[in-house]
């Protein structure tokens, strides 16, 4: 399972982090932590399945619906 | 066989037809809509969708059930139910058997009682009001906004960024009174005004002159606003009609118990703006929530429910969420997390951090308890004082 973000649709909202703090996090500017290292699309590593709800729950809260699931 | 059925294909019908699909609930799960479109998201209609001209598919939900599970139909009004029999009733005259019910028909935009011309006068609620008022836009240079609540003001900001004249009519002496308080009201209302947008305040609207288009509206101080294009933005009225003849209380919404459950079985809930019902978090005192993020909590808490009760004849633990909301308007981000708008004495609204015409943190206390903070701007630390509410509340609570 991975985690795919749009970091155009993205809007730093940060809803995620309240959902899933193990994955999603806020940098000191209040961006979204991915923007360090990636810059349209952020593709994360194969995730443990335990996640699974959490990132649900993160991806569903997100105002922008910039959060999608794979796998 | 009798599965759930979600009446409203809102953003909270879709999560609760999601949530019970997850749950592993195999009844099957019908998730109706009047529009004719699938379910999408509302926020972006007077923002992105409006500005950027985006299309559907931006705007479009993504549903997390897997193809099958859920089946979505379209274009088709809920008019009567008969809870008793497990039955909802619609508008072609077909019926769908149930033996668990989610209501999620959400609110309708009202409209004032005004004289005013048959055309340019527009509500903005659904994907078609879209339509019709980037239809009405064109040709037109001042538009008037009656209502000054965060629908009406992120329209004026948007609108204002397209290039139109825009004026903001309303009642209250500063826009978003009821949510954020007279305060912030106001700096809001100064940080609008320098962005170009008129405000007519503590006025009401008693006439839209114009013969077949409006050319101004008038107002009950003879002030009056040119206009070729008037949109009203100034409250909903809860859909609960459907569910009239049942015994349950409507007056406001439909009055749930704190598993958002009406009708007194747990077999049927609501979900989003139509429920009303207690955040024991807060008190027990039953209230609709008008926010976003509630829509996908109580869609999501009921779908959740309905299947645990379903399956296994288990109740879920009492529904306590965190409301949060956010408006972007002009530059600036305002986000919101507690419920500041129970608070209306000034002397508990205090300014925590910043300063009101800046970027800025007011705390809205009850007693000594922080039930909500509003930051505008500010955007690395809305953890730190949503968890400060969280943590005031939580003490609140084990002290009473």
């Amino acid at each position: 399972m991975k985690v795919i973000v749009d970091l155009n649709k993205c809007n730093d909202h940060g809803q995620c982090v309240y959902s899933a703090p193990d994955v999603f996090a806020l940098n000191d500017r209040g961006e979204l932590s991915f923007r360090d290292e990636a810059r349209d699309l952020y593709v994360s590593g194969e995730l443990d399945e335990s996640l699974r709800d959490v990132l649900e729950e993160a991806a569903d809260i997100c105002p922008m619906q910039a959060i999608e699931i794979e796998g | 066989m009798a599965g759930v059925v979600v009446v409203g294909a809102s953003l909270g019908g879709l999560r609760a037809a999601d949530a019970l699909a997850r749950s592993g609930y195999g009844g099957g799960i019908t998730l109706v809509g009047d529009e004719p479109h699938p379910p999408y998201n509302r926020p972006p209609l007077s923002k992105e969708a409006l500005v950027d001209e985006q299309e559907f598919e931006a705007i479009r939900l993504r549903s997390s059930s897997k193809g099958g599970a859920v089946n979505l139909v379209t274009g088709l009004h809920a008019v009567s139910a008969d809870l008793s029999r497990g039955l909802v009733f619609f508008s072609n005259g077909s019926e769908m058997a149930f033996e668990g019910l989610v209501a999620a028909t959400g609110l309708r935009p009202r409209a004032l009682p005004i004289p005013k011309p048959g055309a340019g006068v527009l509500v903005l609620r659904t994907y078609a009001d879209l339509l019709r008022l980037r239809g009405e836009l064109a040709g037109v240079r001042d538009v008037a906004i009656i209502g000054a609540g965060f629908i009406g003001c992120a329209l004026a900001a948007s609108l204002t960024q397209l290039g139109y004249s825009v004026s903001v009519i309303a009642p209250e002496d500063v826009p978003m009174l009821r949510p954020l308080g007279e305060e912030l009201g106001g700096a809001l209302l100064r940080h609008h005004s320098a962005q170009g947008i008129k405000f007519g305040l503590s006025r009401l609207p008693v006439t839209i002159e114009g013969d077949a288009r409006p050319e101004r509206v008038v107002c009950n101080d003879g002030s009056s606003f040119d206009a070729q294009l008037v949109i009203e933005a100034v409250g909903s009225a809860t859909n609960t009609e459907w569910l009239e003849g049942n015994g349950l209380e409507l007056s406001d919404g439909i009055l749930c118990d704190e598993r958002l459950s009406f009708g007194g079985q747990g077999r049927f809930l609501a979900v989003g703006d139509v429920a009303r019902f207690p955040n024991l978090a807060f008190d027990a005192v039953p209230r609709r929530v008008e926010h976003w993020g509630i829509a996908v909590d109580t869609g999501r808490y009921a779908g959740k429910a309905l299947g645990r009760l379903l399956t296994s004849g288990e109740a879920e633990p009492a529904f306590k969420p965190m409301p949060a909301f956010w408006s972007d308007q002009f530059e600036l981000r305002i986000q919101s997390f507690g419920m500041p708008g129970l608070v209306t004495d000034p002397a508990a609204i205090r300014v925590l951090e910043g300063d009101l015409d800046g970027e800025v943190v007011v705390g809205y206390y009850r007693e000594d308890t922080l039930v909500g903070v509003v930051l505008v701007g500010f955007v690395q630390s809305h953890l730190k004082y949503r968890a400060a509410v969280a943590e005031s509340l939580a003490a609140a609570g084990t002290s009473s």
